[in-house]
């Protein structure tokens, strides 16, 4: 596909990813040198402001913002600029962004159309070969100017990378607020980048584990009052909500099938949590689960034929999958310690999950085989991991000793870890897929 | 002591004093070294005598604090356990013959645990404690209908604190007594 050195040190991080990126050539760029000295060197980037309109500035910074975040690339500071306001008709001045070491260049220009639309055309530009790597347009209304930014942004990483990107997205946890002994607990809802926080419940109970569909704008979460807990379906866009129904026990841990038309979550009977699926069209349930272990947080893998879950059937808290059915639960996590909240990625090739060993907690992936195991962090409580829609980047909660639990984000390297830029507290976060 | 708090004593004073000081019931509160330490003189019409004893309170029987203060609403759990500890019985044995004896209280059962452990499994392990409680109270003759159970998993700790002390406190069944009470 490629073999500019620009683009060689992200096929590299490819790699180091162990994606196996189809289509992405990385046996005919000169890795090994980069694999071997196991550092990946963000690639310089170039996004001036937008010329056309205003907004063409704050489209710029949000792309800008979006690829530093990543870690994968490092924006130049824009007083290095060789040239401003530039002509997306016109190319631009290759041996001047040379000369401030900028590897790709994002230009583009913002235009309001006659029905008062926003038209936003970019080209990405390999400054060592010259060559245009993308030249795309997109329309929208102009309320809309943030995901225009956040589909370049995709756009850009895809191409420089050959991962999917995951920017144009967004992000539902638990706001926290109020003393420890009496939390108080709101869903909240945000871009993926923190823009446009908004709540979801007025935090008159405990709400916990949102998740999204995969395919839908729908996420299932727990609420848990002094009178017993609920599972609730919620529609983003309509506002609709119901419950799974009504339980003898405890109801918890939900997660949608990939496709959307399952959930499945635990119930607990006489003290006893077991694993369950709902079918959400015939609203018949099936149980999964028979030991006396704790069975719960099960996730289904991307094809729905398997699902791992954390059981103590073996005396402690440890990963197993088994079929969509019940069926053939096999143990896969290895290593010492405990483990917790099992989440199988998008792309199907890994488990993220919580690891307690030693006194303290990891966020941690590992092959569904259980094999690879990797820990990705360390502290007093890390939690609760979410894939990016791409599959190579997590956000988990971390909370320090006896203070408020926010959010963070690490990719599957453990290489770029940072907290998520929300300001607020937050715990339970929950991934969506792709926007449209 | 503030100039208002001073005024409003000597105030009280000369008020007993001049108006009808056989009728100034309550003595005003001595302050150290202030004008009520002054003793009454003679004819205020004050007459010493032994104290009229302590005021005395305590729970009313079968009510929520009568069971709270003198029988205990929790009992403590070990790391990752829902056994009932040995201490936990005897709190458990009041609970139930105290059930016994105020038979229209209605109770909940609630299971809690530490912040060193996850959210969804601190549910299904609350939600045993929860149940290892309600069990061993079945078992000592309170019936199974006067008793709802309920996990807050790690969500609602007693002890704000995040030590072992503090997460040994958290490790609890809590039975919250929900009607029925006097």
């Amino acid at each position: 596909m490629t073999s500019r050195p620009a683009l060689a040190l992200l096929a590299a991080f490819a790699c180091l990813l162990g994606a196996g990126t189809p289509g992405l050539a990385v046996a005919q760029t000169p890795i090994g040198e980069t694999i071997s000295s196991g550092v990946v060197e963000p690639l310089p980037i170039a996004v001036p402001a937008f010329s056309g309109d205003a907004r063409g500035a704050e489209i710029a910074q949000v792309i800008t913002g979006n690829l530093e975040r990543s870690g994968l690339f490092k924006p130049i500071d824009a007083g290095a600029y060789p040239e401003r306001n530039l002509d997306i008709g016109v190319q631009p001045m290759f041996d001047g962004w040379k000369s401030i070491n900028a590897q790709a260049l994002v230009n583009g220009q913002v235009t309001v159309e006659g029905d008062g639309r926003l038209r936003v055309d970019f080209r990405l530009w390999d400054i060592f070969s010259g060559e245009q790597l993308l030249g795309l347009q997109f329309t929208s209304t102009p309320e809309n100017w943030r995901r225009v930014a956040h589909k370049i942004s995709d756009a850009v990483y895809e191409r420089l990378t050959g991962e999917k990107g995951y920017f144009d997205s967004r992000v539902v946890f638990v706001a926290e607020s109020g003393p420890r002994k009496d939390r108080i607990k709101r869903l909240m809802i945000m871009d993926q980048d923190g823009a446009n926080p908004s709540s979801l419940t007025d935090g008159s109970y405990i709400v916990m584990t949102p998740r999204f569909s995969a395919n839908s704008q729908e996420i299932t979460y727990m609420a848990l009052r002094p009178t017993g807990s609920s599972i609730y379906l919620f529609n983003i866009e309509t506002a609709r909500q119901e419950t799974l129904g009504k339980f003898p026990g405890m109801v918890f841990a939900p997660r949608f099938s990939p496709d959307g038309n399952r959930v499945g979550f635990s119930v607990e009977r006489g003290g006893n949590s077991d694993i369950w699926v709902m079918n959400l069209t015939t609203r018949s349930q099936t149980r999964l689960t028979t030991d006396p272990g704790i069975d719960t947080s099960p996730s289904f893998s991307p094809d729905g034929s398997r699902i791992v879950f954390n059981s103590d059937r073996g005396g402690s808290p440890q990963l197993y999958v088994m079929g969509s059915d019940g069926s053939g639960a096999r143990r896969i996590s290895r290593g010492g310690g405990l483990y917790t909240t099992p989440v199988w990625s998008p792309t199907g090739d890994f488990i993220a999950f919580t690891k307690q060993q030693g006194g303290m907690f990891h966020i941690g992936v590992m092959r569904p085989d259980g094999s690879d195991e990797r820990i990705l962090t360390t502290s007093y409580l890390d939690e609760g991991p979410t894939w990016a829609p791409n599959g190579r980047v997590l956000m988990f909660f971390r909370e320090t000793q006896g203070g408020a639990p926010r959010l963070w984000t690490v990719d599957i390297t453990g290489r770029i870890l940072r907290p998520a830029p929300y300001q607020g507290s937050g715990s339970d976060p929950a991934w969506s897929p792709l926007l449209n | 002591m503030s100039f208002d708090a001073k005024s409003a004593v000597r105030l009280a004073l000369i008020l007993c004093a001049t108006a009808s000081m056989a009728a100034c019931a309550s003595k005003p509160k001595p302050e150290p070294g202030g004008p009520g330490t002054t003793p009454p003189g003679p004819g205020s019409g004050y007459k010493p005598g032994p104290s009229t004893g302590p005021v005395d309170s305590r729970p009313i029987p079968g009510s929520v604090q009568d069971f709270v203060i003198n029988i205990g609403d929790f009992v403590y759990f070990d790391l990752d356990q829902y056994e009932i500890r040995s201490d936990a019985m005897g709190v458990l044995d009041a609970q139930a013959a105290w059930l016994s004896r105020y038979p229209g209280v209605q109770i909940r059962i609630e299971g809690n645990c530490d912040e060193r452990g996850t959210r969804e499994y601190n549910l299904a392990l609350g939600a045993r404690r929860a149940n290892a409680v309600r069990d061993y109270l079945v078992a000592r003759g309170v019936s199974a209908s006067r008793i709802s159970t309920l996990s807050w998993g790690k969500e609602r700790p007693i002890d704000p604190g995040t030590g072992e002390e503090a997460w040994a406190r958290n490790r609890n069944g809590h039975t919250v007594i929900v009607s029925g009470a006097r």
